[in-house]
């Protein structure tokens, strides 16, 4: 791989945690010493786990360096110039091999229809036609520049110019502009856009073709943060989504879905978070009760707030602990008869009249999507918190004897939290969808040992800093962010597995 | 604003007039950035004896760029034509061409009345007018249909 490109393990993955392999059978990972050495780690250690896949991290640099790497490739082995093999490799949107076998077939129509023409002579050039008209701009001048494409459809210079700015400029455009004469499919090759355009626009048109060098490739995805310009290269096929989540980190931090570029959704398959998000926005208003930041405590009905993320809930007033998603008392919680992430089915096989099942199967996507926006809007509370306690910490530091490394433990526990929160509220979307089987139960207890760590560490992270406690809650902290870890790996390493032993049925088509 | 622009519509205007379609009428042109055309129902097809008003709206990119077409007034009872005059015609969007030209687009949407054996409203009509915008072009069309 190029210098530029960044490999996983040495721009994220701490040192300390299991490694990763990366996939050597790749076109254009070059070996080089890391790579080689790597095996060696790997070799050692446990093999990948089952909700890992192996990515790259690609940077601009190191896409174009891959895409001319491909071009030179391809222009050595059919033996035709550079321009002419990058035209054929965006026609086959970067199939190499398909590409080549083709060519091998029939290079004459392969040619044609990518209307690329490697005939010199006939390479497009600008010439003066006496008694020309421009069907465009209607000109006629003696001296007018004009061209045709393969198509054979003319039109002077200034109309090319026009229209291709136009398209690259306002429209964003490059590997598909069409002929200018109406229902004309023939592709506007890139000598001509050379010969037309000024050179600010050419160069914004090359930007643009690299760009669809990452948009065409079905194993390269652009990070969708905002202002991010990395590229993930990542080599799950679209066909395998339904049995694997793909789930990649861009340098910039940020964690997504290769398979649909949406933030992290482990461990729901892409089709499942489709669908939950489009039933979410159909029911907006059934739901919207549900995302108040204020409740009444079930015993003197006295109105409470939620300020931090943890949901375990004591009324300012009478002192009744409860859980704010269930509002059931909190001693139910902390035990191994923990109940609040199940939905009991047996509401809705009760139900017999239509009315009836309505209701229950209302009450049904309310118990999973209460839960599911619960743990979004937690982790933002988790977060506020965090931000308040770190400027706390910040003033503790001046005046205790405390270091700047020795208050990190808290910002580790909190992204440790927050990934948590994403990964339980996905953990609701799946169950939605999920058929009861004897296979159900064993995700419901991931689900449960993971929630129950999670709303631990989150009541240890809102309990008031004291500089004196420090040393203890740091140890408290330490263990139930390994533990609250943990259990998230057994969470998704269970539901990887199931997903790719089939295991799992849904209520739902997933292959449609 | 540029020169073709310019002395592409005052060639297409001066065309129009001198030579216009039968059925198709300029009635306002008093400057390049919109146009006002008559339409009549041509005789023989469901719109003979009616008589509606286009609206052209050119940008400074015309014609490389389409121009934003709506009726205007009595808006057509048609399943491609929305109540508010937005038109679903391919050549007004993604197919619309430089060669193209106002003469070229009435005449799309004569023939695209003329063929109508149907007097109704898009299905979705209701929906689209409460939440297109006020320009067709923001729209994203899908052309399902192209025989009506
Ligand atoms: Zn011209
Ligand atoms: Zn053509
Ligand atoms: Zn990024
Ligand atoms: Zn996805
Ligand atoms: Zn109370
Ligand atoms: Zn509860």
């Amino acid at each position: 791989m190029s210098d530029e490109d960044l490999t996983f393990e040495d721009s994220y993955r701490d040192s300390d945690e299991d490694v990763e392999d990366v996939e050597d059978e790749d076109d254009y990972v070059d070996d080089d010493d890391t790579d080689l050495n790597f095996t060696d780690v790997v070799a050692e250690k446990d093999r990948k786990k089952n909700y890992e896949v192996d990515f790259i991290v690609h940077s601009i640099e190191g896409i174009v360096k891959n895409q001319d790497d491909e071009v030179t490739h391809v222009s050595n082995i059919l033996g035709i110039q550079k321009q002419h093999a990058a035209t054929l490799l965006r026609h086959f949107r970067w199939n190499k091999e398909r590409l080549i076998e083709r060519y091998m077939e029939d290079s004459t129509e392969v040619l044609n229809k990518a209307g690329v023409i490697t005939d010199n002579a006939r390479t497009p050039k600008f010439i003066k036609i006496p008694g020309f008209i421009c069907d465009i701009c209607c000109d006629d001048d003696e001296d007018l520049d004009t061209l045709a494409l393969s198509c054979g459809h003319r039109f002077c210079k200034n109309c090319y110019e026009h229209y291709l700015t136009q398209k690259i400029k306002e429209e964003g455009e490059s590997r598909r502009i069409l002929c200018m004469a109406s229902k004309c499919n023939v592709i506007v090759d890139e000598k001509t856009v050379e010969l037309a355009v000024n050179k600010d626009i050419h160069e914004r048109y090359r930007t643009l073709l690299n760009r669809t060098y990452v948009d065409d490739n079905e194993y390269l995805r652009w990070c969708p943060a905002p202002s991010c310009e990395y590229a993930i290269e990542c080599h799950v096929p679209q066909t395998s989504l339904t049995s694997i989540v793909p789930t990649v980190e861009c340098v910039c931090t940020h964690r997504f879905c290769f398979g649909c570029g949406f933030p992290d959704h482990q461990p729901s398959i892409c089709v499942l978070v489709k669908k939950w998000i489009k039933k979410c926005e159909d029911d907006s208003e059934t739901a919207n009760w549900i995302s108040a930041h204020t409740k009444e405590c079930g015993k003197c009905h006295s109105t409470i707030e939620k300020n931090g993320g943890c949901n375990h809930m004591t009324c300012r007033k009478c002192k009744y602990e409860f859980c704010w998603v269930c509002m059931g008392p909190w001693s139910e919680h902390g035990t191994s008869w923990y109940n609040c992430n199940r939905y009991d089915e047996k509401t809705s096989i009760d139900a017999r009249d239509q009315q009836a099942k309505s209701r229950a199967s209302l009450e049904r996507y309310l118990h999973y999507y209460n839960r599911f926006a619960n743990h979004e809007q937690s982790a933002k509370l988790d977060r506020e918190l965090y931000n308040k306690t770190e400027k706390k910490m910040e003033e503790m530091q001046q005046t205790s004897d405390l270091s700047w490394i020795e208050v990190q433990f808290l910002k580790k526990a909190v992204d440790i939290l927050v990934q948590c929160r994403m990964t339980l509220k996905w953990t609701y979307a799946f169950a939605f969808y999920l058929a009861r089987n004897n296979q159900t139960d064993i995700f419901e207890d991931n689900q449960r040992d993971l929630e129950m760590a999670v709303e631990q560490l989150s009541e240890l992270l809102e309990k008031p800093i004291e500089a004196e406690k420090i040393a203890e809650l740091k140890q408290q902290v330490l263990d139930k962010t390994v533990y609250v870890g943990s259990r998230r790996e057994v969470l998704l390493e269970d539901t990887a597995k199931g997903l790719l032993e089939s295991r799992w049925e849904f209520q739902v088509d997933i292959k449609s | 604003m540029s020169a073709l622009f310019t002395k592409r519509l005052s060639k297409e205007l001066v065309d129009l007039k001198i030579n216009p379609p039968v059925g198709i009428e300029v009635t306002e042109a008093d400057t390049f950035k919109s146009w006002k055309l008559t339409l009549d129902g041509v005789d023989g097809t469901l719109y003979a004896g009616e008589r509606f008003t286009l609206e052209f709206r050119f940008s400074p990119n015309y014609p490389m760029e389409s121009p934003e077409v709506v009726f205007t007034g009595n808006i057509p009872i048609h399943p491609h034509i929305y109540s508010n005059g937005h038109i679903c015609l391919n050549v007004l969007y993604n197919q619309w061409s430089p060669v193209l030209s106002v003469r070229s687009v009435c005449l799309s949407i004569q023939s695209m009345l003329s063929s109508c054996t149907c007097k109704e409203p898009p299905p979705d009509n209701n929906h689209y007018v409460k939440t297109a915008k006020a320009s067709p072009k923001q729209t994203q069309w899908s052309f399902h249909d192209d025989s009506v």
